[in-house]
């Protein structure tokens, strides 16, 4: 890792479609062509039914909160600035679960079932990543 | 069917000095704690005849090889279980023992992190986390506090568990650290310590984590029968088993975060070791996070699912309690030894070697193994 920039995500051949999904500002996850599962993260294999075919489809980026936790220290420099930030892990009404960002006037309702939606803002490097926020 | 119950013994154990900033190479700590192991089990290098080294980026079997003159090295594996390492090699020594494929298997562990990486950059090079590194890593979730607080979270939101109860496990196994001269912990801290202590990665608070450190920490595994005949009172294997989580190397894409891959191993190991939970007079329980702690108990079956708070607030993981707990000192207040440590603190006990934090009469332990984002394994031993 890089001392000053925050790492940035590598799209693997398995996982470009999330990410070009990502740069449009939408949610994009795996379905099994065969038994029709939505699986995340992106993987090769289906669970199911071992099936390799795969479609995408996009997702409603609503979701309820699951878990979260409040980062107090950077374990890397380029976080120093966005202390403290809160990571949420999301079950999506799609069935996966994501992790992201909250926003910060969210956080004061946070609770396990608050019902949560996406976005894509870039960061302090222009990197879009996944954001929730409180629907209202 | 076969059953490794009482197959293998741990013939000897061997630590080096812990420490915060380690002189020696991961490699040369390894080479010093191997030599304390082989000797504390009566044996020559040469002698030995397997090794399952600890650390997918440590020296190989063959360096051992080199070094030691090992005239036939018969068998050789690895263990990539993280924390759980070291438990499953011993379960691996006493299957190849058991099978007649060796005699005596060297495990040995070094770990120098004051000169290398520590844990946040650690795990984004290791292969199976690539899906961290690419999903979570860039968002800001770095270092395991940060990656296992989500679990602790949603254990407290769904069973009212408290950063108090996590105090307790702290300040217990910091009692602990006291009466041993090779911890790094030398200072008693409260409750109240532990609640001031600065947040980490909500709900961690720096008392919830496990120290960051330099040492070295080997074991020698024969089989039950020579080991009659060796030089240390004898510590037979009862049970033994891995066990690994549902999306194990994703946190975040487990269905229920609440349960790690020991509580697949837990019952198997058991049944092995024919012991009940009352059974146990000792316990060493893998201890990277309070919060780990807390869900093995219940991943074991000590307490139901989500009565772990209650479970440990009454001071029963303390000295002199029902359940002795990490009497070493553990990860939170020894030393990281990747759980190795734990494994040597068991057989002490059970010879009656523990010194100052000997538990009275202890004759059946266990000792865990937690390690890469939830894999588990288990080890039941008891002593004659
Ligand atoms: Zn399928």
């Amino acid at each position: 890792m890089s001392i000053d920039l925050k790492p940035v995500p590598h799209a693997t051949p398995e996982s470009q479609s999330y990410w070009n999904g990502v740069a449009e500002g939408r949610l994009r996850l795996q379905r099994c062509s065969q038994c029709g599962l939505v699986r995340h993260y992106p993987q090769l294999v289906c669970t199911k039914c071992y099936s390799v075919a795969v479609e995408w489809i996009d997702a409603s980026g609503r979701g309820t909160i699951h878990s979260w936790t409040v980062a107090h220290h950077a374990f890397h420099p380029a976080f120093k600035a966005d202390l403290p930030y809160t990571l949420v892990t999301i079950d999506l009404e799609e069935g996966p679960r994501a992790l992201g960002r909250l926003d910060l006037a969210s956080q004061s309702k946070l609770h396990i079932g608050m019902a949560v939606q996406v976005s894509f803002p870039a960061n302090d490097q222009g990197v879009k990543l996944p954001m929730f926020t409180a629907m209202v | 069917m076969m059953s490794l119950k009482g197959k293998g013994a741990i013939t000897g154990i061997g630590e080096t000095a812990y420490e915060r900033a380690s002189p020696f190479s991961a490699f040369e700590l390894q080479i010093q704690a191997s030599l304390a192991a082989i000797s504390d089990a009566g044996l020559d290098p040469k002698d030995i005849d397997g090794i399952i080294p600890i650390g997918i980026t440590g020296a190989p079997a063959e360096a051992f090889v080199m070094n030691f003159g090992i005239p036939d090295l018969r068998f050789s594996a690895l263990a990539p279980l993280g924390g759980a390492s070291g438990i499953a090699a011993v379960q691996c020594a006493v299957a190849a023992i058991s099978a007649g494929l060796c005699n005596h298997v060297l495990i040995p562990a070094g770990r120098n992190v004051s000169s290398g990486a520590r844990a946040g950059v650690r795990i984004h090079q290791m292969p199976q986390f690539h899906q961290v590194t690419e999903y979570e890593l860039p968002q800001g979730a770095i270092a395991p506090a940060q990656l296992y607080a989500p679990m602790a979270r949603h254990h407290m939101e769904l069973y009212g568990t408290t950063s108090r109860h996590f105090a307790e496990i702290a300040v217990g196994i910091r009692e602990h650290a006291l009466l041993n001269d090779n911890a790094l912990m030398k200072k008693p801290i409260t409750i109240e310590d532990h609640q001031n202590s600065r947040m980490i990665a909500d709900p961690f608070r720096l008392f919830d984590c496990s120290l960051e450190s330099d040492g070295g920490a080997a074991l020698v595994v024969s089989s039950a029968e020579r080991a009659r005949d060796m030089r240390q009172p004898r510590v037979v294997i009862l049970g033994s088993g891995e066990g690994h989580p549902d999306s194990p190397s994703s946190i975040t894409q487990r269905p229920d975060m609440t349960r790690l891959g020991i509580a697949k191993a837990a019952p198997r190991v058991f049944e092995m070791a024919g012991v009940t939970h009352a059974d146990i007079d000792v316990a060493e329980i893998y201890d990277c996070f309070t919060y780990i702690v807390l869900c093995q108990l219940e991943d074991m079956g000590f307490c139901k699912k989500g009565e772990g708070g209650p479970f440990v607030e009454d001071g029963k993981l303390r000295l002199g309690g029902s359940l002795p707990t990490n009497t070493h000192g553990g990860l939170l207040s020894q030393a990281h030894m990747l759980g190795m440590n734990h494994i040597v603190e068991l057989v002490r006990q059970l010879r009656g070697q523990g010194g100052r934090a000997q538990v009275d009469g202890a004759e059946i332990g266990l000792v865990t193994g937690y390690g890469d984002m939830g894999d588990g394994a288990m080890a039941i031993m008891a002593r004659g």
